[in-house]
């Protein structure tokens, strides 16, 4: 099969996966018990003002009809209203969504990096002190509850220290522009590259200073993953004759590490990229509650503070398009990077 | 029957021998070790407690650990010594309820559905791989938004999205099972289809369903605390280290270190005793890794 016709193949498998969780989202919020408008209310309101929110937010009209204008709706990027103000959810979660995407790239070179650097140095001692340290490490990160790490890193380096601050993405007020030549303004809504697109050094070291505390958080929690894919698939490459033979032609270790085991280690390591990437959206709404960072994490706890059922599912629905999209890519990027997957 | 005969031929013998199995089989007596010793703590709470958990005002209010209360008081005057003591009962209800639903519903769905072959396992493994696919802490909110609050209910939704994990591992196992000799020699020899499922294919699973669940127990607790953290909690009125960490929230800027500190170590504690049984329990029962 060429790459071309795998990737046929990939997208028309990624649909019906799609529609699936469309459906099950949909049915959640209206077939389990537990009426949304009801909810909404916590049953203090008259019955008018209920069938009267049912009619503004079409949850009147028979199942299958809201159905097909739920599935209709997204097909132009309408998530639904917002059951708090009618507000479209479509443009919310846009305008949330960088600040989740900013996170998720810097916690993940963070939880990737970490995680390579300690799988190689645990496989390169296999059964020492320091392998054993290196896996408890990993396991006591993947037992600790991400907002309780958050919390006491506030606490030591914010409340404690002084050195970083323990909230929101930067001074209010301050967010970085991007760049703007006359008429053409380019902005990714990433604090960090906007910030060196508007030239700003000062605003992308504070950019970067919000950031640490929260993408250190959500990084060392997911790093355990990491390490021990990075140490087992070591440990076996570091057994092959081309090793040796690397050794024996007299190589620094290093090299023989990194330029020749590690290579041969690294396809594992991206697909559980691609894998983690689910964990760490799930990661994030637990790190963005905590550290106030104003992404989509955040913005589905708030919702459900309120009780705003039609904003919760069109989030819902946002993150797992997400999720379809990125396991798409990823499998393709592999399909590319190791033609037998394509066989 | 078979089911115990299985366990007692394959993992009895593993754990009369832990001690000599290396740091897997140290994880295993440590994580054992660790979850034996809080859920007794847990169980004799109210007879150990200094003072009700519940009471307010029964100290001064954020004081740090001193003689009288040795891990402090929160912002209403509560002794955080004794809502350690008993704040883990409603976690451990959860993660044990969510892993019995995972057990009832999900093993046999991953034996017949992959046993059975054909078109409903193709349906189930879809709707098992997309739910598989989704972050799990997303979907549990979600669910548990809409069930309301409640052990049940919150078990319940930890529970959809663990069920996955059973129903691929057992998958994979059936498919090799079901073509080996000795299954298709019970077949020939005409054994029902129960019988092969349950003497036959399920006692070579049980190893793997036993990893899945140890793990399946330390999540449900870390889904269980950030639901509670999300403001999805059963209620306030039961103390729970998910809410002492939650309400402990606020009192960060005052550098009251001890009101979130105390709760949030035992859940990580507990969460490690899990992990560390489950981690070792792989290694031990899938020793292809060590060779």
């Amino acid at each position: 099969m060429g790459l071309r016709s795998y990737i046929a193949t990939r997208v028309l498998l990624t649909i019906p996966m799609v529609m699936l969780l469309l459906t099950f989202v949909f049915l959640i919020v209206r077939v389990l018990p537990g009426d949304p408008v009801l909810l909404h209310f916590e049953k203090a309101a008259s019955p008018e003002t209920i069938e009267l929110m049912r009619q503004r937010l079409g949850l009147d009209k028979p199942l299958l009809n809201q159905y097909f204008e739920y599935l209709a709706g997204l097909m132009h990027g309408d998530l639904g209203k917002s059951m708090q103000d009618f507000s479209p959810v479509g443009q919310q979660i846009f305008s949330a969504f960088p600040a989740t995407l900013e996170l998720a790239i810097y916690s993940m070179i963070i939880a990737v990096g970490l995680g390579i650097f300690l799988g190689v140095r645990s496989s390169q001692s296999y059964n020492s002190l320091q392998d054993h340290s290196i896996r408890i490490f990993g396991i006591v990160m993947y037992a600790i509850p991400i907002f309780f790490l958050g919390m006491i890193f506030q606490m030591i380096f914010g409340v404690f220290l002084h050195w970083l601050p323990t909230g929101g993405r930067i001074y209010p007020g301050m967010a970085p522009q991007g760049l703007n030549i006359g008429d053409l303004h380019i902005s990714t809504g990433l604090y960090t590259i906007d910030s060196l697109l508007e030239g700003n050094v000062f605003k992308f070291v504070q950019a970067l200073r919000y950031l640490f505390l929260p993408s250190l958080t959500l990084g060392l929690v997911l790093c355990g993953v990491f390490i021990r894919l990075t140490r087992s698939n070591m440990l076996e490459t570091l057994r092959l004759d081309f090793v040796t033979a690397a050794r024996a032609r007299g190589l620094k270790e290093k090299t023989v590490l990194y330029g020749y085991a590690f290579r041969n280690a690294f396809l594992p390591v991206l697909t559980m990229m691609g894998l983690q990437f689910a964990v760490l959206l799930g990661g994030a709404i637990l790190t963005e509650s905590t550290f106030s960072w104003p992404g989509l994490g955040r913005y589905l706890v708030d919702r459900i503070n309120f009780r705003d059922y039609t904003a919760i599912q069109g989030d819902v629905v946002f993150f797992g398009i997400l999720i379809a999209l990125v396991s798409l890519v990823v499998d393709v990027l592999y399909a590319y990077l190791d033609p037998r997957i394509r066989l | 029957m078979e089911t115990e005969r299985g366990l007692r031929t394959r993992i009895l013998p593993e754990l009369k021998s832990l001690t000599g199995r290396g740091l897997a089989g140290w994880m295993v007596i440590i994580g054992f070790g660790i979850v034996i010793s809080i859920v007794t703590m847990t169980l004799i709470s109210p007879w150990i407690s200094p003072y009700d958990p519940s009471a307010l005002n029964v100290g001064p209010l954020r004081s740090p650990p001193n003689g009288e209360f040795p891990l402090g008081t929160n912002h209403l005057g509560q002794d955080m010594l004794s809502r350690v003591l008993c704040g883990g009962s409603i976690m451990i209800q959860v993660a044990v309820l969510s892993v019995l639903f995972c057990l009832t519903i999900g093993v046999p769905i991953g034996l017949l559905s992959s046993y059975v072959g054909g078109s409903l396992d193709k349906i189930f493994s879809l709707i098992m791989d997309s739910i598989y696919a989704f972050p799990g802490l997303v979907l549990a909110i979600t669910i548990s938004a809409m069930l309301g609050r409640g052990v049940v209910n919150m078990a319940l939704s930890i529970a959809v999205v663990y069920i996955p994990s059973y129903f691929r591992i057992i998958r994979s196992h059936v498919l090799t099972i079901k073509e080996l000799p000795y299954t298709v020699a019970a077949r020939a020899i005409g054994a029902k289809g129960r019988t092969i499922l349950l003497q036959y294919i399920l006692p070579n699973v049980v190893p793997s369903i036993v990893s899945v669940a140890t793990v399946n127990f330390a999540d449900a607790i870390l889904t269980a605390a950030g639901l509670t953290f999300v403001g999805l909690g059963i209620t306030k009125d039961i103390p729970d280290w998910g809410w002492d960490l939650t309400d402990g929230r606020i009192l960060l800027p005052s550098g009251a270190w001890w009101v979130i500190t105390f709760p949030g170590l035992m859940i990580v504690l507990l969460a490690l005793g899990f992990t560390l049984i489950g981690e070792g329990l792989n290694e031990l029962l899938n020793p292809k890794l060590e060779q």
